[in-house]
């Protein structure tokens, strides 16, 4: 009996086990002269997708690969390094990391051999809560996430222009999305990097969000001539949509939350309220809109509640 | 495993020994712990687990801390009293509330710990209790660490504010919604270094001091509670009165206006 139960257990806790090792089975796509992006799903963090969420990319120049975003555990780290390998033998140059969350940076160790870069609001963001998201994508994802441990981007860096081989890198720093959102122009092709501030037909997260600001890092992104947009989670664009997708949300959000406070609604009354019929495509709708309620609602709530002794 | 059987039965026997009414309904949550709650917070009264009771919360707690929740039961009519509970916390009772001129209904949010059963009880006249519940998701931890109220210097001069705001009645049963927020780091007492502080008893009174709604307080409450109640004051009441206190004494006092009442005096 107590063999049946321990059988059963590892099976049930151990899905990708009966199929095989874990892998990501990463392929990189040109969107660009010289640049590729690994797409990840719609989705949230799953035990099936290993958190491959995200567009992680790479430049490849005359002075050595950038590498943009290092990926949800060490795992797709090594699998993107292996996959980078495929497309040239030249040695990585640099990381860039956007923001603090997990799936951008967790894959560093197996880039722990070059300069990662970060600006410093993410680096100080990692150093409080790295560990703690660690833990918490080991929860949700499970066994894909065996020998992740955080490493700290080691290299700050700041709003400049830096030049690697032909490639000239805007290097853009905003807020909003979280205290310190890195987005990076290649204004030799025209592809925008737009790190966590632009969502396609993917649902925004908010988790350290600041709308108001999230709002005008959008124009100053709208503002720029991009050829390719890739956006951090979401489908890749070769126009601005997706920048009016993300406003549209933000505000839709903000709004509707606004108005229902003012109206006395109690925060449990807003995880089943209507979505707009508009906002349908995006991946991930509902749930991305309850944590968004959770992340949100309690700073406008207070703001409706006068003192009242 | 007949040896398992007979120390759970003898455990069951033991931590329920006045109990021996026709055996109970089926959990439908399954949880290990109903066994002991069952007698802790019930007693010998009869129970049935009722979807006329209803539990709105996340399916996944997104703020171990902060987890919002609905409890409604206005569908079982008359309710004299309500339990509002997560069964694996290490304080199961997040709150007592008795609906004396109210409806059935309240909404609150609290600290979870662990992925738990999250049940709302509700008593009517014939003595009965009626169960609704569900199944909510947590990373956890939120009964054990340590409020966001202290980051502040001069936190302690801000407790027992109270935030509050009353919306004019509508709908067929004419209820008043007020919604209310006490400033109190609700301590658990589970972490290191920091005692048990937490509000134990709140009551929203009409104008002439009528009891209108009546809870019970405890440690899973969030910290800076929040309270959404529908009350049913007298005609001419023109605020609402709150008052409480605390497990170390404090007090919390606060009238929030009716503002749409016309009354006869300027």
């Amino acid at each position: 009996m107590r063999f049946i139960l321990c059988l059963f257990l590892l099976l049930s806790a151990a899905p990708g086990w009966a199929a095989g090792p874990l892998t990501y089975n990463l392929k990189p796509v040109a969107i660009a002269p010289d640049t590729w992006v690994f797409e990840g799903t719609r989705e949230h963090f799953t035990r099936s997708n290993g958190g491959n969420i995200l567009n992680p990319g790479f430049i490849v120049t005359d002075d050595g690969v950038i590498v943009i975003q290092t990926g949800p555990s060490r795992r797709f780290g090594e699998e993107m390094r292996a996959a980078i390998a495929t497309v040239t033998d030249k040695p990585i140059r640099k990381v860039f990391v956007s923001n603090l969350h997990p799936d951008y940076w967790l894959g560093n160790r197996a880039f722990a051999d070059v300069p990662i870069a970060a600006l410093p609001g993410t680096i100080e963001g990692i150093k409080a809560e790295g560990l703690g998201m660690t833990e918490n994508m080991y929860r949700l994802v499970g066994d894909w996430m065996r020998g992740t441990e955080p490493l700290v981007p080691t290299e700050t860096v700041y709003g400049s222009t830096v030049v690697f081989g032909a490639h000239r890198l805007r290097l853009i720093p905003l807020e909003g999305h979280t205290a310190a959102d890195l987005a990076i122009l290649d204004e030799t092709t025209g592809v925008l990097f737009a790190g966590g501030v632009v969502f396609s037909d993917r649902t925004p997260t908010t988790p350290h969000a600041d709308i108001g600001q999230w709002l005008a890092a959008l124009d100053a992104l709208d503002a720029l001539d991009v050829t390719v947009l890739v956006p951090n989670h979401g489908r890749i664009r070769t126009d601005k949509a997706a920048i009016a997708q993300t406003r549209d949300w933000l505000s839709w959000l903000d709004r509707t939350l606004r108005e229902r406070a003012e109206a006395g609604a109690d925060m449990a009354e807003l995880l089943d309220a209507p979505i707009p019929e508009r906002f349908a495509g995006m991946g991930v709708l509902r749930e991305e809109y309850r944590r968004s309620v959770s992340h949100l609602w309690p700073r406008i709530e207070t703001a409706v509640l006068p003192r009242v002794n | 495993m007949n040896r398992h059987l007979a120390a759970a039965a003898l455990l069951a026997a033991l931590s329920n020994p006045a109990y021996a009414g026709p055996p109970d309904p089926a959990d439908p949550l399954a949880s290990v712990m109903w066994d002991v709650l069952r007698p802790e917070l019930f007693g010998t009264a009869p129970v049935q687990f009722d979807d006329r009771v209803t539990v709105t919360a996340p399916d996944n707690a997104e703020n171990a801390a902060a987890v919002p929740v609905m409890a409604d039961a206005t569908a079982l009519g008359t309710v004299e009293e309500m339990v509002l509970f997560a069964d694996l916390n290490p304080f199961p009772v997040i709150l007592r509330f008795q609906p004396l001129a109210a409806k059935p209904v309240i909404a609150t949010r609290f600290k979870v710990q662990q992925a738990t059963p999250l049940r709302a009880a509700a008593r009517t006249p014939d003595g009965v209790w009626h169960i609704g519940g569900k199944l909510l998701d947590a990373a956890g931890g939120g009964c054990t660490a340590p409020p966001a109220t202290y980051a502040a210097a001069d936190w302690a001069d801000h407790v027992g504010e109270v935030q509050g705001r009353a919306w004019a009645p509508s709908g067929e049963d004419k209820a008043t919604r007020v919604r209310f927020l006490v400033r109190h780091p609700m301590d658990t007492g589970l972490v290191a270094g920091i005692p048990a502080y937490f509000i134990e008893a709140l009551t929203l009174r009409d104008a002439d001091g009528r009891a209108l709604a009546r809870l019970q307080t405890a440690e899973p409450l969030s910290e800076n509670p929040v309270f959404t109640l529908e009350v049913q004051p007298a005609a001419g009441a023109r605020s609402l009165t709150l008052d409480g206190r605390d497990n170390q004494g404090g007090e919390v006092k606060a009238a929030i206006p009716l503002p749409w009442v016309q009354g006869a005096l300027p």
